[in-house]
């Protein structure tokens, strides 16, 4: 045998542009086959005479390859290279054979050739349009426990692999004067004529090579060369020059805002022993000026009864594969056409060898060159004619054809029938650039009409079909000065869009009109019986055009029928939205480097891996990790969280408050800028103090709080809470810029430059005193609320005095390269002297004790300082803040408002729970009145009693009163206190 | 995406480096304090939202720092101008206008594309 036969008995010698020597092998469906390097999945298989690729979706109907592009709605296959790269979905007419594919057909059980599911076509009166939507309305609990398991399961082609993606993806930016989309005739003369500029030019084309029709178009000329020569020649040249960029095997799959568009290339899916370091594919954004959309048009399928059998496919497809592939559809070829160009396919096949059985065409008067010519060739012809029918179980046998409008049918044998219904202009970029279509009345199509963006299209997308007039188009897209010729041997005529004859409303025949998504003529008609006028329900209703394809084939079809149902013309029914992808797109291009530790980035604070290393659990706020507790052997949370509370009362304990936000507020008018952004006054505090600080919105309810040391008359040490020192910072930065430009101030976010040790306890001076230099720490020179530039260590460090625990507190901070070494001394220190680590939930715990609250825990944007027990932060001497006139509207001082008070439960042990509702009387009738709710609620090992804290009305005037807390399986009576419940007095802070 | 002009860099940067700020030219009154409720209700809670050419704030957050404003219209999402925060409101060039009108016609609507054609 030789190497031809090898790889197909439907390879013609001498056809086709592939190099017979150059095999790969690859399965399907667990049988070995023979490709040539270059074949698609599809011409592959056609070679060999498979036709039968898959079944449908909806009714299972074997169905194979109808068209040779990117637009296939019906060969969709399962490609692996091995266990964890595996893609459902594949079009077998895009999908390129590589040495080893394993390749496999989907939606079937048990096998292609009988599939069980199958009986749902003979159920097909039952599964008509919207027959989920009827059916399935009733018991509504059945929905998500029956109903919807069950269609998942047998709806959708492909399975899903299971196993992480090995491989990984690229991204890159690009930005560009002019991208042309499409490298077909149209786009290669644009990319010509733009290069002629000196403009920088990107041009893109999805298939491996450019070329675009004139992979099939075998008899236009350009330059008196032959077309697909031209194109390549073409193409080196521009890669020559420095100013263009040509990607093949990439897709336009996004035309968005402002001359932005996504591209995909893909990189190693056609190459049998891929690099690893290569990706898999790559994404491409590219912000360009100009762009020029040569995108072409794609052919459209004949809607007849029962025109999705394997062997029926466009002419245009059946072309490609013969003129590119050398791979013949069948040896008797049957053409079912309403335009021209299917008979060029026919002409070419002739040529070739095959036999062509008859070309039926739907017009009365087809073109007459193509008439004359098929005439020279021998091939009937017989216009006015229909296929109503087509016979054959697996592969079409037969089709049946009668004259229109009259009943006598004949059956004539065939083996494959290719089909045309005319072309429709890809104009689906031109629409997500949020451009205007317009209806070309004379050829039934839409095509571009007003641009939104600075583009424009040039050649089959645009409707210029004349060869001429196209490549004239396309030099003046460009935008340069070039002259080139064409010559093309028929000028096509013709076309239709709707049900043809024997398919119309009269006939209860399952003519398809979108395969993807098994929708008939019929249905749509029902749709539009059924109430539905818009396109976009009938859209919805029948599922038309929503499979993956997007309706490529089918919108057009779909439209004009429900627009003769209707009785409206077609740009009054309308065309549905175009949205991107054009194509499907990978997960894992669209994610591309955001996987695991990328996906979300975690920010660790300098002593983190220290942390770690003394078995700290972690829990994350914001995008921080914090050390929540630091269990011994042996301990549960719980018991972890009680010894730490106890620890730090006792002894003393060292916690890491590095993400505290920070902002450094200097300049001359500093004083008077933090005056203005919270509710205290800040001209009062001398330097080297520190006041507890509330922001509120210009509202009037709690923005942020915390401590702000002054350092010097024009330099603020601002610390904000953990999660909200961006936002604080915008809020004070947009102060800064728009309301006060006048004051001379400067902001700085220093968050991650200080590293912050805060050494809680009563043990707390004696832990830090030897490592201090340059500040007396006595009571007397350094006092609670004090702060002091010194050094820690030998490195220069800002010093608080500060509690947030009711200890005496210090809280150290030194740049951040020296956190770890200066914690692991003091840490060290600490042991010694019986002190302990401690996370948030104890420092939760402790601040409760105190009745100190938490930004975001017990508040939630409606709080303002008084209802949170804190209008003594409020200044009354100041005539200007934010949130000053916020705090005088009528419901923020009305009596009654929601106050933070403490609860305690009447049964010691209990401890509430967070978010728990609150009420006066429990035996209400429901819904009950909700005087507020829990906010924090934690057990208190030092207080060996659990304690909450709770927004209740009127809150404070309620002090001793018994309200109560339903939980679902209980009533639990609490008791309204002072918000202190440790060290009432506060003696302890001062040491 | 949006390409912005920010008028501090002087350069046309990706929306990824911005971030929105709300509507342009309310201005804090400087007597806040003494402001009647419904002179407060004006400057904090009511704001325009209008279709069409609309008068914004953007911050060049990524880059600069800076806020600026912005004249953009909300059906087409095209800037017809970018220019510095404290600037009064700067009328649109009557050309840049003229289009953006025009376009606002022949834009798609939730109307025209998504509900009935009729």
């Amino acid at each position: 045998m030789s190497a031809s036969s090898n790889s197909g008995a439907f390879r013609i010698k001498g056809a086709g542009r592939l190099t017979p020597a150059r095999t790969a092998r690859f399965t399907f469906d667990g049988n070995s086959y023979t490709a040539l390097e270059g074949d698609t999945v599809a011409s592959a298989l056609l070679a060999h005479g498979v036709h039968l690729l898959g079944r449908s979706f909806k009714y299972h109907r074997p169905r194979g390859i109808l068209t040779a592009g990117p637009e296939e709605p019906n060969a969709l296959l399962d490609v692996s290279r091995d266990a964890a790269r595996r893609q459902p979905n594949v079009r077998a007419t895009v999908q390129e054979v590589f040495d080893g594919a394993k390749i496999a057909s989907q939606n079937r059980w048990p096998s292609l050739k009988y599939d069980i599911g199958a009986v749902n076509d003979l159920l097909a009166p039952f599964f008509a349009a919207g027959f989920y939507y009827k059916t399935f309305m009733w018991p509504k609990e059945a929905w998500a426990k029956i109903y919807e398991p069950i269609i998942r399961r047998s709806a959708g082609l492909g399975v899903s692999p299971t196993e992480d993606d090995p491989d990984h993806y690229a991204s890159r930016y690009v930005h560009c004067d002019v991208l042309i989309a499409g490298a077909g005739v149209a786009g290669l003369t644009a990319a010509l004529s733009a290069a002629a500029t000196g403009k920088k030019i990107i041009l893109v084309d999805e298939q491996p090579e450019v070329g675009g029709a004139l992979h099939y178009d075998a008899s236009t000329t350009i330059d008196g060369q032959n077309g697909y020569d031209w194109a390549q020649a073409t193409a080196v040249k521009l890669k020559a020059m420095p100013n263009v960029t040509v990607l093949t095997r990439t897709t336009v799959f996004g035309y968005y805002n402002h001359g932005f568009l996504g591209l995909v290339e893909r990189v190693t899916d056609h190459v049998a022993k891929p690099s690893k370091d290569a990706p898999r594919e790559r994404l491409w954004q590219v912000r360009t000026s100009k762009v020029i959309l040569a995108t072409g048009s794609i052919e459209r399928h004949m809607v007849f009864a029962n025109n999705d059998r394997p062997g029926i496919m466009l002419a245009s497809a059946a072309r490609n594969f013969l003129n590119h592939h050398g791979v013949t559809v069948g040896h008797n070829v049957g053409v079912y056409t309403a335009h021209d160009s299917a008979y060029e396919a026919a002409f070419d096949l002739k040529r070739a060898g095959v036999s062509i059985a008859t070309i039926v065409d739907s017009r009365d008067k087809p073109g007459e060159a193509v008439l004359a010519e098929a005439r020279k060739l021998g091939i009937d012809v017989l216009s006015g004619h229909a296929v109503v029918d087509t016979s054959g179980r697996l592969r079409i046998n037969s089709m049946t054809v009668a004259r229109n409008g009259n009943f006598d049918r004949r059956k004539i044998k065939v083996d494959a029938l290719i089909v045309s219904a005319g072309w429709t202009p890809s104009v689906h970029l031109f629409s997500q650039s949020r451009g205007k279509l317009k209806f070309d009345e004379a050829n039934q199509r839409f095509v571009p009409d007003v641009y939104a963006q600075n583009s424009v299209s040039a050649g089959a997308c645009n409707g210029t079909d004349n060869l001429a007039e196209l490549i004239d188009e396309a030099i003046t897209a460009g935008g340069g000065r070039i002259a080139l010729s064409g010559e093309n041997r028929f000028d096509w005529t013709g076309g239709m869009i709707g049900a043809a004859e024997g398919a119309g409303p009269d006939h209860a025949v399952k003519a398809f009109v979108d395969f993807q998504h098994d929708v008939t003529a019929k249905d749509i008609r029902l749709a539009v019986r059924e109430g539905m006028h818009s396109i976009e329900h009938i859209k919805r209703f029948t599922t038309n055009g929503m499979a993956s394809d997007q309706g490529k084939l089918s919108n057009m079809h779909g439209l004009a029928i429900a627009s003769e149902m209707l009785g409206r013309p077609i740009p009054q029914v309308g065309l549905t939205t175009f949205r991107a992808p054009y194509t499907p797109v990978t997960y894992g291009t669209l994610i591309n480097h955001s996987r695991g530790e990328l996906f979300d980035p975690a920010r660790k604070t300098p002593m983190h891996a220290l942390e770690e290393a003394e078995g700290a659990e972690f829990e994350d706020v914001g995008n921080w990790k914090r050390a929540w507790y630091f269990p011994k052997r042996g301990e549960d949370m719980h018991t972890s969280v009680s010894r730490e509370c106890k620890t730090v009362r006792d002894v003393a304990g060292v916690f890491d408050a590095s993400t505290l936000g920070k902002i450094e507020v200097v300049g001359p008018d500093a004083a008077a800028f933090l005056n203005l952004l919270y509710t205290n006054a800040w001209d009062t505090l001398k330097p080297g103090k520190c006041r507890y600080g509330i922001m509120t919105r210009e509202d009037g309810f709690i923005y942020d709080d915390g401590v702000v040391g002054r350092l010097a008359e024009d330099r603020f040490h601002v610390t904000t809470t953990t999660g909200g020192a961006p936002r604080v910072l915008n809020h004070m930065e947009d102060y800064l810029q728009t309301e006060f430009p006048h004051l001379k101030v400067w902001l700085t976010s220093t968050t991650e430059q200080w590293a912050v040790i805060a050494v809680q306890g009563p043990q707390a001076r004696e832990i830090i005193e030897p490592f201090v230099d340059g500040q007396d720490l006595s009571n007397e020179a350094f006092p609670h609320m004090s702060v002091a530039e010194c050094t820690v260590m030998g490195v220069p460090a800002r010093l608080f005095r500060v509690s947030f625990t009711g200890e005496v507190g210090y809280e150290v901070n030194v740049p951040a390269d020296y956190g770890a070494a200066v914690w692991k001394a003091i840490w060290e220190r600490a042991q010694s002297m019986g002190a302990c680590l401690y996370g948030t939930e104890t420092m939760h715990i402790l601040r409760a004790e105190k009745g100190y609250l938490i930004v975001g825990q017990d508040t939630d944007g409606t709080v303002t300082p008084d209802d949170a027990g804190y209008g003594w932060a409020v200044s009354k001497k100041k005539t200007d803040f934010v949130g000053i006139r916020g705090l005088k509207r009528p419901d923020l001082v009305r009596e009654g408002r929601k106050q933070l008070v403490g609860i305690l439960t009447k049964d010691p042990k209990e401890v509430l729970e967070e978010g728990g509702q609150i009420v006066a009387d429990p035996n209400q009738p429901k819904p009950m009145t909700m005087l507020g709710h829990v906010t924090s609620s934690y057990w208190s090992e030092n207080l060996g009693r659990s304690i909450a804290i709770a927004l209740v009305a009127g809150g404070r005037s309620r002090m001793g009163e018994t309200l109560y807390v339903p939980m679902a399986d209980k009533t639990i009576a609490v008791e309204v206190t002072d918000m202190v419940f440790f060290d009432k007095e506060g003696g302890r802070i001062n040491g | 995406m949006l390409l912005i002009h920010c008028p501090y860099c002087e350069e046309d940067r990706s929306e990824l480096e911005f971030r929105w700020a709300g509507e342009a030219h309310v201005v804090r009154p400087e007597n806040i304090a003494a402001i009647s409720d419904e002179e407060f209700a004006e400057f904090f809670f009511l704001r325009n939202n209008e279709k069409g050419l609309t008068y914004e704030r953007w911050r060049h957050i990524h880059g600069c720092g800076r806020f600026f404003n912005a004249a953009r219209d909300t059906v087409s999402d095209r800037f017809l101008m970018t220019y510095k925060a404290g600037l009064p409101k700067q009328p649109v060039p009557v050309a840049e206008k003229f289009a953006a009108i025009a376009e606002e016609k022949s834009v798609e609507t939730w109307e025209q594309t998504e509900g009935d054609a009729r």
